[in-house]
Formats: structure tokens, C-alpha cells, sequence
């Protein structure tokens, strides 16, 4: 076959190109040549059909997300906004933190070992590629129903995969969620979030600049794997005709990462490159494209100089691999011999592949014969955007009426017991040790909370005590009844479980998880959640600093509840002053805070007892969350509270199970007056938590909630060995135990991944 | 002067600042050591980390066994420096021959990780001087192949000579055979075990703070007989 080269291309206009296999429209494939007054060539076509991906490019979602930035509260915290590899916030004494979520969803259906794994890898590169150590991960997963076959083919393999790959890589897993819905049976939701920590002056960016500067790629070797894998997998939803994709997923060796984070830390220490990214979807592609066209001059490549596994890899498959483990940085001619040492001490291969150009453009060869010549900003920045049709669903009014507060209720108390034991036994609600035993929580001696505490919290400095806390959270149930309300929901969910273990909630991160933008009804979901989640970062002052989209999440017609997983980043002053959530100290008081009212719409109780989805999800007072959270760090600080426990799925008796299992002490509760023992257990209403409060601190914690105008109500005492509403049902701890933590093994101890 | 504790960093060792960590707590003075590096710096002693040298491939610790600094650490070790081996440590202490036995992919196949309970049952080695006999300590457990396996007539020597040092106490988190957590040389001046004592040095981080008295125990061997 006669190499396409860019004079070959000009020659022959008229060449039949695959532009629609390789996932291009008609008109997108109109719009380069119009760019390159030409038909493009093979590997130009290769390039721009995966960085015009929905996944790279964003096209679809691209109009929604500009309310992240435009609506933006002001914070002083924030160092690097939106749109590099992840955003990075001042935590004080010189240290600065970035984190980031994002999906390897479809992977993962496919392959789920080494969909997951790579995930992990994949954000991990991200937050090293910010100049920053890698310190902890955490994972929001979502499976299909816990006893179909296909959830024992997946949730094993990706939970061996996210350990196989966390644990070599000697990352501590601090938390994250597991949930179970029907609605992901054919399209499992495997979210990763990496927290790195540098100083101030280590930030890094991905650009080339400075011409003559060497383009030198180094980690793996580039071979076969993942080719095509973004744009085939990303962007279109699996039908059981289509050709097998399994090679299309990318494999993943965190042995090799494990050398590429200690390489690239040394090599950043030296201060020895210009530049940086990680190559990660759409490969070198991506990686050359953004680093030329954040930069200043343009970039000459030399394909044939790139390490191969394969030979026989053809250029246009050179620049899609996906092979993991890679990265790219712009150095100086200068510091090039450095950077190499540094490289062949950690054994990992690097070569010089090309340089920073006076030009505007990228230009690559193979064999000395020119193969793309192209503008960056075209292939990276400015693709497509999409203004997709969005319209209400003709169902969401039914949808909302069907009112979950008008569900049978449990009347007496052994009614109230049976739907207790039922529900914190529930796969939802269950203890999900058996997943999270499988990471390594300990590794860097820095982990001062993990799961299942409300967030997890990493030490940064040992000397002043500094740490972050971190918390992930989503809700499809909230959101498909309404995805304004369930995008605040999570966020607020998120907000406070940070604040409840003592640390100041300062930015957020999202992966918005929907089905296809194509539908209108799925668009008018993102669209809503976008707006719902924008607004209420501005009242929270927690600006989005990154994150990731994953659409076209749906099996046939049938989409995913509309899923925004919402990461929040916490700063706490010292983690000595943290907040766990076991109540271990027999005789304190426990206080509810915050209102709790009628609501059972999304409902854990709505879904377990009644198998249903219905009504409106619980309504949000973001003024009120604000206030919440400044009560729990005040109170964390000055040491009034032991232990405090954020209310949400499952209401407060799931809280209340938890905070008791964990402590091994039991609780006796009083229902307050004015409420129902029902709603008192299993509402869901948002802006509450419980805590339990030392009775030499009582006056004065009690004395706070009052002045700064916050419901504090004494429901109970830490006590016995039971847990005890009086006068309607008690339930001994082992009793409770056994219905918490057996669910899971028993559904899962058979499936070996 | 303080007593010099190396702790060797191989490609893929995890837990080796953890191990300096404790052994800074313990009042010792922590050195790195570099698996290429032959030297070992005059320490007085050494730790070989948890972590996934070399990814773990072939087997755990077959290829760490060949690294350079394993040639003088062998070495030293059979002219009766204290050296402790922790998880991939261990490992790499029995395919060194150090130690007997193997180290096999756990019996339930999943990588487990747990505060795990242990009986103390041997105090007169190097490294657990500090403990009491049959004392009962919580650390953490992490790992994929933590089976311990010897043939009987090795297990049955381990058991007459004293050398099981530690055992699983609750549960037996990985099929080990005789519950065994970690074991000790005849002489005693190695120790190789799978529970990371290492991840039990603070309150604020650990279960418990039962790991440091491993560092604090070589810390007074050492003084003791210099």
C-alpha cells in the first residue's frame, strides 16, 4: 500500500475516505477538508475523526458545561480552573491539591479487569501530568441488579481490576460508592477520582513552547491495544450485531505506571520539562495536538522514532493507540541528557520524537515523508460543537405524580423493625466491606479516614497535621424524577460529607454520567443537571474544576438514570481535629440536625419495600447545607462533637445503623414530638446529620446550633447493645450486623473475578 | 549516635516510606537503600518493604531476590544482621532462601485487606524483643499471595525450634498453613512476615500503634550488643 502522504492526498482528491466507520458525520468530514483546503490524509483523518469524538471533543455537552465556568463563584482557592488536566486548589501553607473524576464506563462493560484498571490508570496520569504525587484514589461504581448473572461477570472483574491496578501502583482507595439499579444492567458506571498533592511552584501544563525544545516521549512502548477505542467505544452504544470490540480496550501494566509517577516526580523535582501530558484516549494523537496547540509555536513529529511492541503498527494506528503508560513533555535541548538518565535509572524508555517548531502547525513524518500537516487548535480545541435538541420527557409528569408519600406505611412496631432489618440489609444499604477489603486503604501511611466514614481524608503534612478530605457521591433515582434537583442533591450529599468529617468544602469535580445526546429527552436531562449543578455551586461558593462526560450510556432505547457523580475537595487545618462517624463512647447524646419533612420520593425505603420510583426527590436549601457544614467544622474544631454521621439514602436509621455497627455500641432513640416514627426513620430529607455530643460539651454545642439559627434535636443516647426506639421496637446490634454485612458476600462470594 | 536503619527501594516497593516512617518513630536514624546499589551504607540493619517489586512478574520477589543489593543483604544476613521483611519483603526473604517456605496466591483468590489480630509467639528475636511472650497485637494485612506453605517436616521444625513468630489469631486471612503469620531464621536476626507492622505506628493512620514495637525492639538489640 502507497504511503498517504500529504502531496499523495493533495494528488488524489476524489480517494473514497472512511470517514463514516471511523464515527465521522458527513458534514464534520466536509468541515476538514474545508480546514485543510484537502482531502486529509489517512493519519490526519485518523487524528481528527478521534479528537472529534464525543469524548475528546465534547461537542455535544460543550454549550452546558460553559455554565461551570460562566456562572463560577469567586474562590480564592482555585489555581488552575477548567479545561486542563485537572484543576488545582491552594490548600494553604504552600501545598496545593488537584483532583479529578472521570469514567471508563463502556470499557468496563466490555472488559472489566482491564476497563477498570485502566481507568484507574488513566486518572492517575491526569493529576501526575499537573506536576502533582498521586496520593489516593476512590471509586463510584454503579452495577446492574446484584442477582443477575451478568452483575457477577462484572462486578468482579472490576473490582479486582480497580484493586489489581490501585493497590500495585501503591495508591491508598479512600472511598467512593457502590450502587445497584436494574438501569445499569447493560451499562455499568465505573467512575475513578485521583487527589495529588505539589507545591505552589510545581504546577505543570500541558503546552509546548520555546522553539527548538524537544517533543520526548516516555513509559511503554506503543503497540495495538485500545486502537479506535475512543471513538468506536465512547461514542456509540453497543447492539449485539456490531464486530467484537474486546481488543479495543486497553490493557493496562501498573508496574510500568508505578516507574512512570517516581520517573516523572524526579524528573519535575530537577524542574527538567517546559510541558507535560499523559497520553490517555485518542494517544498521541491528543497528546501532540493539545500540547501544540496550547502552546506558542507549532510541533514536528517523527512517527517512525516512536517505540513500538507491534512492527507492523501502520502510522494512522501509531497515532490512535492507546497503549497506557505513556506520557509526553516538552523539554529543553539542555536538559534533554538529564531527562533521559533520570528516565533509563527508572527503566523506563524514552526517546525524542520531534520539537517545538517558529511554525503554526503540526506536522508528522514518516520515514521522512510528511503525513499530517494540519493547525493544532482545529484538531484539539476547535471541533465541533453540537446545539442537540433538548424537550421535558412526555413521561415526567406522570413520573412526578406518582407520589412515593403516598406509599403504604408500617404501622406497628414490629412492622417498623421487619422494614428496618430489610432495608440496611438491602444490597444498596449494605455493607460493602467485602468490595472495599479488596483495596489497599493503608499504603503511604497517610490515610486518617477512608470508607465507610463519610469521606475519606489523606494527611498532606505530618509536621502542621494538613489534610484533605474528599467525598463522591450520586443519586439516578433523585435524578431521574428530577435532574435539576438531583444535580444539587449530589453535590450537597457531596458538601456535607465533607464538612461532616470536620474539613471546609472548596471545589468540585463531576463525571456526568447520561445516555445519548442524540435523544432529546436524555439531552433535556443533561441539560438540567448541568444548570441544577452550576447554580448550586455558586450559592455553595464550591467552584467545578474539572471532570469528565460519558454519554451515550444506554442499551437500545433505554437509558441509564440520568447519573452527575459529584466529587467535593475538602481542606481540615489539622486531621487530629477530624470527625469519624462511630458513636463508641457510651452515654453521649445524639442530636439530629436539621428538619426533617415528608419525604420519601427516590427513597431507599420507596425502592426496597415497594420496588418503586416515583414522586419528587427531597427538596434542597443550599443556605441551609452552608450553615450545616459551618456548624460540623466548628464543632470539629473546637471538639464538641465525637462523631457525626451525614443523613441521605436510607434516612436516619441507616445512618444511625452505621455510626453503631461501626462503634459497637447501641442507641436508645426517642421519636421527637411532631414527628412520625416512619419519617423519623426513613425519610431522606437533605441538609441533616446526626452526631454524638460528650455531655460536658452539650450546653455549649446546643448553645451554638441555637444562636447561628440551626435545628439541633436531642433524639437519643449512646447506650446498650441494642438499637432501641422506644416504646415501638429494638433491635440487637448482632441482629442488625448480620442483616448489614452478609448481603454482599452471600450475592458475590461465588463470582471470582 | 543513632542507630542506622536501612530500608531497600526496589521498582515497585510501596510501603518503603511507611518503613522509614517507622523506624524514625521508633528513635532510629532511616537510610534509603537502592536496589541497584550494592552499598548498603553502613546501616546496622535492614527492612525489605511491602510493594510489588519488579510488578510482582514471574513470582513475587524472584526477580527482587537478584537485585543487586540483595547479593550484600544475603550476606550480611547470614553473618547476623537483623533484617525484617515485610509482605513482599518476606517474600523476597524466601525465595532468598533466608527463610523456608513460599508465599501462594491467597486461598479465597481475592487480595484482602484487614486489621488483622496476631499472636506474638516467639520474643526472642530481633525484631520483637519488646513484645511478651503470647502477646496479642493489631495490624494491618494486605495482600494477594500471602498463603504460607512448607512441606510438613519444614513445619514441623518451624514449630520445635520456636520459629513461628507470629500467628493469625480470629482468622486465617489466606490459607496459610498453621495459621502462620511470619517466621524467623535459627538464629533469629531474620524476620519475615505478611501483616504490615509498618501501618500500625500512630494512632491517627493506623488500627493501632502494636507495629512499633518491631522498630523499637532492633533499636535496643542494636544497642545492646554494639
Amino acid at each position: 500500500m502507497t504511503l498517504d502522504t500529504v502531496k499523495h492526498a493533495s494528488d488524489t482528491p476524489d480517494v473514497e475516505q472512511p470517514w463514516a466507520e471511523l464515527g465521522l458525520k458527513r458534514d464534520e468530514y466536509d468541515r476538514i477538508r474545508e480546514i485543510l483546503g484537502r482531502r486529509p490524509t489517512g493519519a490526519e483523518l485518523a487524528m481528527y475523526s478521534v479528537m472529534w469524538s464525543e469524548h475528546c471533543s465534547y461537542k455535544s455537552s460543550k454549550v452546558h458545561l460553559k455554565q461551570f465556568g460562566e456562572k463560577a463563584p469567586e474562590s480564592d482557592a482555585l489555581l488552575v480552573g477548567i479545561g486542563e488536566n485537572a484543576g488545582v486548589v491552594d490548600v494553604g501553607q504552600g501545598y496545593a491539591v488537584t483532583f479529578k473524576v472521570e469514567s471508563h464506563n463502556h470499557p468496563s462493560y466490555i472488559e472489566p479487569y482491564q476497563g477498570a484498571a485502566t481507568g484507574i490508570g488513566g486518572i492517575v496520569r491526569d493529576i501526575l501530568a499537573m506536576g502533582a504525587r498521586p496520593v489516593a484514589v476512590m471509586d463510584p461504581l454503579r452495577f446492574g441488579a446484584p442477582d443477575h448473572p451478568d452483575t457477577k461477570r462484572v462486578l468482579p472483574g472490576v473490582v479486582a481490576g480497580i484493586g489489581g491496578y490501585g493497590n500495585c501502583l501503591g495508591l491508598p482507595n479512600i472511598g467512593g460508592e457502590v450502587v445497584f439499579d436494574p438501569c445499569y444492567q447493560g451499562n455499568p458506571l465505573v467512575n475513578a477520582l485521583c487527589v495529588g498533592v505539589m507545591r505552589h511552584e510545581d504546577i505543570h501544563l500541558a503546552k509546548a513552547s520555546g522553539t527548538g525544545n524537544k517533543v520526548v516521549l516516555y513509559g511503554a512502548r506503543t503497540g495495538g491495544d485500545g486502537i479506535g477505542g475512543v471513538s468506536v467505544l465512547a461514542s456509540e452504544t453497543f447492539d449485539e450485531t456490531g464486530p467484537a470490540k474486546r481488543p479495543a480496550v486497553q490493557v493496562g501494566d501498573p508496574f510500568q505506571e508505578k516507574l512512570l509517577i517516581e520517573c516523572t516526580l524526579e524528573i519535575f523535582k530537577e524542574k527538567l520539562v517546559v510541558g507535560i501530558q499523559d497520553l490517555g484516549g485518542a494517544g498521541l494523537s491528543c497528546a501532540t495536538s493539545e500540547l501544540a496547540s496550547a502552546g506558542s509555536g507549532g510541533m514536528r513529529v517523527d512517527l517512525d522514532t516512536v517505540p513500538l511492541r507491534d512492527s507492523t503498527l501502520s502510522p494512522e494506528e501509531i497515532l490512535m493507540s492507546e497503549s497506557q503508560e505513556r506520557m509526553c513533555a516538552i523539554v529543553e535541548p539542555d536538559k534533554v541528557d538529564r531527562f533521559l538518565e533520570i528516565c533509563e535509572k527508572w527503566d523506563v524508555i524514552a526517546t525524542v520524537i520531534g520539537e517545538v517548531t517558529d511554525g503554526d502547525r503540526l506536522e508528522i513524518y514518516w520515514h521522512g515523508e510528511q503525513i499530517v500537516d494540519v493547525p493544532p487548535r482545529t484538531v484539539a480545541h476547535e471541533g465541533p460543537v453540537y446545539h442537540r435538541p433538548y424537550a421535558r420527557p412526555e413521561w415526567q409528569d406522570a413520573l412526578q405524580a406518582d407520589d412515593a408519600n403516598k406509599l403504604p406505611r408500617p404501622e406497628s412496631g414490629e412492622e417498623l423493625r421487619e422494614q428496618v432489618l430489610r432495608l440496611v440489609g438491602s444490597p444498596n444499604q449494605a455493607s460493602k466491606a467485602w468490595i472495599t477489603d479488596q483495596y489497599d486503604r493503608y499504603v503511604l501511611g497517610n490515610t486518617v479516614l477512608a470508607q465507610p466514614e463519610d469521606s475519606g481524608m489523606i494527611r498532606i503534612d505530618e509536621e502542621t497535621g494538613l489534610g484533605v478530605a474528599v467525598a463522591t457521591d450520586g443519586n439516578g433515582r433523585y435524578a431521574k424524577l428530577d435532574p435539576y434537583t438531583g444535580a444539587q442533591l449530589a453535590l450537597a450529599e457531596s458538601y456535607r460529607n465533607v464538612a461532616t468529617t470536620g474539613a471546609k468544602p472548596l471545589a468540585v469535580t463531576d463525571c456526568l454520567n447520561f445516555g445519548s445526546p442524540e435523544d432529546p429527552g436524555a439531552m433535556w436531562q443533561f441539560a438540567e443537571a448541568c444548570r441544577g449543578l452550576a447554580d448550586a455551586c455558586q450559592v455553595l461558593g464550591t467552584p467545578v474544576t474539572g471532570g469528565n462526560v460519558s454519554l451515550y450510556n444506554q442499551t437500545g432505547d433505554t437509558a441509564i438514570h440520568p447519573t452527575p457523580v459529584v466529587g467535593v475537595l475538602g481542606v481540615i487545618d489539622d486531621v487530629n481535629r477530624r470527625t469519624p462517624m462511630a458513636f463508641s463512647e457510651e452515654g453521649q447524646m445524639i442530636y439530629l440536625l436539621g428538619d426533617t419533612r415528608e419525604e420519601l420520593g427516590g427513597s431507599a425505603w420507596s425502592q426496597v419495600i415497594h420496588d418503586h420510583l416515583g414522586g419528587m426527590p427531597p427538596k434542597v436549601d443550599l443556605e441551609r447545607e452552608k450553615l450545616l457544614a459551618e456548624i460540623l467544622i466548628s464543632a470539629s474544631r473546637d471538639g464538641m462533637i465525637d462523631a457525626a454521621h451525614d443523613l441521605s439514602d436510607g434516612g436516619l436509621i441507616q445512618a444511625l445503623t452505621e455510626s453503631c455497627l461501626k462503634g459497637g455500641k447501641g442507641a436508645r432513640l426517642i421519636v421527637p414530638d411532631g414527628l412520625d416514627a416512619f419519617v423519623f426513620l426513613f425519610s431522606e430529607s437533605a441538609g441533616r446529620a446526626i452526631v454524638s455530643v460528650p455531655r460536658s460539651e452539650e450546653l455549649r454545642f446546643t448553645d451554638m446550633c441555637g444562636v447561628r439559627g440551626l435545628p439541633a434535636t436531642r433524639i437519643g443516647v449512646v447506650d446498650g447493645d441494642a438499637i432501641e426506639v422506644q416504646g415501638r421496637f429494638s433491635i440487637p446490634l448482632t441482629e442488625l450486623r448480620e442483616a448489614h454485612e452478609s448481603t454482599i458476600p452471600a450475592l458475590l462470594s461465588d463470582a471470582r473475578a | 549516635m543513632t542507630t542506622r536503619i536501612g530500608v531497600v527501594t526496589f521498582p515497585g516497593s510501596l510501603d518503603d516510606v511507611d518503613a522509614r516512617r517507622a523506624v524514625r518513630l521508633a528513635g532510629g536514624e532511616p537510610v534509603a537503600l537502592w536496589h541497584g546499589d550494592k552499598n548498603l551504607h553502613q546501616v546496622d540493619a535492614v527492612v525489605l518493604p511491602g510493594g510489588f517489586s519488579y510488578g510482582d512478574y514471574l513470582r513475587c520477589g524472584a526477580i527482587a531476590r537478584f537485585s543487586p543489593v540483595m547479593e550484600t543483604v544475603i550476606e550480611q544476613a547470614r553473618a547476623g544482621m537483623p533484617v525484617l521483611g515485610i509482605c513482599n519483603g518476606f517474600q523476597v526473604l524466601c525465595e532468598s532462601h533466608l527463610l523456608p517456605g513460599a508465599l501462594t496466591r491467597n486461598d479465597h483468590l481475592h487480595f484482602v485487606c484487614r486489621d488483622q489480630r496476631l499472636r506474638v509467639e516467639n520474643t526472642a528475636t530481633a525484631w520483637t524483643g519488646d513484645y511478651a511472650e503470647g502477646e496479642e497485637i493489631t495490624v494491618p494485612l494486605k495482600n494477594g499471595e500471602g498463603g504460607y506453605v512448607a512441606d510438613e517436616r519444614t513445619l514441623d521444625e518451624l514449630e520445635a525450634e520456636g520459629r513461628v513468630v507470629f500467628r493469625y489469631l480470629d482468622v486465617n486471612p489466606n490459607g496459610s498453613r498453621r495459621d502462620i503469620a511470619g517466621i524467623c531464621n535459627e538464629a533469629g536476626n531474620v524476620v519475615g512476615l505478611m501483616p504490615h507492622p509498618e501501618h500500625a505506628v500512630e494512632a491517627l493512620t493506623g488500627p493501632t500503634t502494636d507495629g512499633l514495637g518491631f522498630f523499637t525492639s532492633v533499636l535496643k538489640k542494636l544497642v545492646a550488643t554494639s
